[in-house]
């Protein structure tokens, strides 16, 4: 996709408007997955204003995010970073052969307390 | 009181004594909980893209089956909890989703998110009442020094879920003081456990709930109570020896129903 259109597409199926960022950092000083990261929440955000958006695609960071919404509620700005970060990860498995985890990965990833919760949540974050 | 019942895939395999022990509670407090016939997984994790409408079609069932009922549908599991209260909050306040819901599953009456989501602990606290259950408490766990653990899918997003306020919640300290223990607030106890990263980086979720029961002890707490089973699966593996329960161990024990 040309940069101009996947920017579009981010920002419309996440709802997000990243202008509304004033650049404190708490999204990323709250997120439980900082240290995993090598982009962090408040980046995703610039970086999707600035259309800098392949390096996104192409990170870890995307499958590090746990949903968790710390960065969506304590942001003073209401920007709801974990939605951006949702949609650029959406962009990248939405795409033909990108699933993140593959259904024959499963059963070498289980133990006998796994819970089905962490299946289907794991399988619905990073594969369509 | 009658109740519909959303157990969700997970309460009927690895958490099966939790649909257990929840409906005999249920039972023993006069609650009566429906099964919704021909539930669907809710999949687990909210889908959070405004473009996400089949997968948002299980957690709409349901929610249309409380509606037809005409009674709140009551859920026990942390993450069902979550799914179906966002898709109902999505039918109630975005156009877009709700057009495209009720052009897929085209019934009789368009939904517009009329059904409502309790959580077991909301239907304790709202419908039964805390008053309530202390008076029909047979063994009150005294002297105990119970931790709650939140984690994330209670209460964020809080404008949504609408279940506390979600920095600062009393719900479950509420919950261990109806049934006669100590409740134990500690800084960790809205923090996230590390999730599904179970699956892929145990490293990662064992660092995280590490964190959360060591903020537990330091407080005091003697055990910790959840209502999620993939926060139970996930504090329970991180090698702290801190027990990890779920909240209806607790309920049923002091109803007396051992
Ligand atoms: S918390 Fe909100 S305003 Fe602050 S950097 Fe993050 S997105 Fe921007
Ligand atoms: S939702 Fe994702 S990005 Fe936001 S705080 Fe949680 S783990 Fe970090």
């Amino acid at each position: 996709m040309e940069q101009k259109n996947l920017k579009e597409e981010i920002l419309r199926i996440s709802g997000v408007n990243p202008r509304k960022c004033m650049k404190c950092g708490k999204c990323s000083g709250t997120c439980p997955s900082y240290e995993e990261m090598d982009f962090h929440p408040h980046q995703f955000v610039y970086m999707v204003e600035s259309g800098d958006i392949e390096p996104l695609m192409a990170s870890g960071s995307l499958y590090r995010c746990l949903t968790c919404f710390a960065c969506v509620e304590r942001c003073p700005r209401q920007v709801e970073p974990a939605k951006l970060i949702e949609a650029v990860r959406l962009t990248v498995i939405r795409q033909q052969g990108q699933n993140h985890l593959k259904p024959d990965q499963l059963p070498g990833m289980l133990d006998e307390d796994m819970p089905q919760q962490a299946l289907v949540s794991a399988m619905r974050k990073f594969a369509k | 009181m009658v109740f519909q019942y959303y157990p969700g895939c997970t309460l009927k395999t690895r958490a099966k004594e939790l649909d257990r022990k929840a409906r005999l509670c249920a039972e023993a407090l006069g609650v009566q909980l429906e099964e919704i016939k021909d539930w669907q997984c809710c999949g687990g994790c909210y889908p959070v893209a405004k473009d996400e409408i089949a997968t948002k079609l299980s957690a709409v069932r349901a929610m249309m089956a409380a509606k037809d009922a005409g009674t709140p549908v009551v859920t026990v599991c942390s993450a069902c909890h979550n799914v179906l209260k966002r898709t109902n909050h999505d039918m109630q306040t975005d156009e877009v989703i709700r057009d495209r819901v009720n052009r897929y599953l085209k019934p009789d009456v368009p939904y517009a998110g009329e059904g409502e989501v309790l959580h077991f602990l909301e239907m304790l606290r709202d419908k039964v009442g805390f008053d309530t259950i202390r008076e029909k408490v047979k063994n009150p766990l005294t002297g105990r020094k119970i931790g709650a653990y939140y984690g994330c899918l209670l209460l964020r997003p809080g404008k949504v879920m609408a279940f506390d306020d979600p920095e600062n919640p009393s719900i479950m300290e509420d919950f261990i003081t109806a049934l006669g223990a100590e409740a134990v607030r500690y800084p960790y106890r809205n923090e996230c456990c590390g999730a599904y990263l179970a699956l892929e980086d145990q490293a990662i979720t064992k660092k995280k709930s590490s964190a959360v029961l060591h903020s537990a002890k330091c407080a005091g707490a003697q055990e910790v109570i959840t209502a999620c089973p993939l926060c139970l699966y996930n504090l329970q593996k991180c090698g702290d020896d801190l027990p990890v329960v779920y909240f209806t161990e607790l309920l049923f024990e002091a109803l007396g129903l051992e």
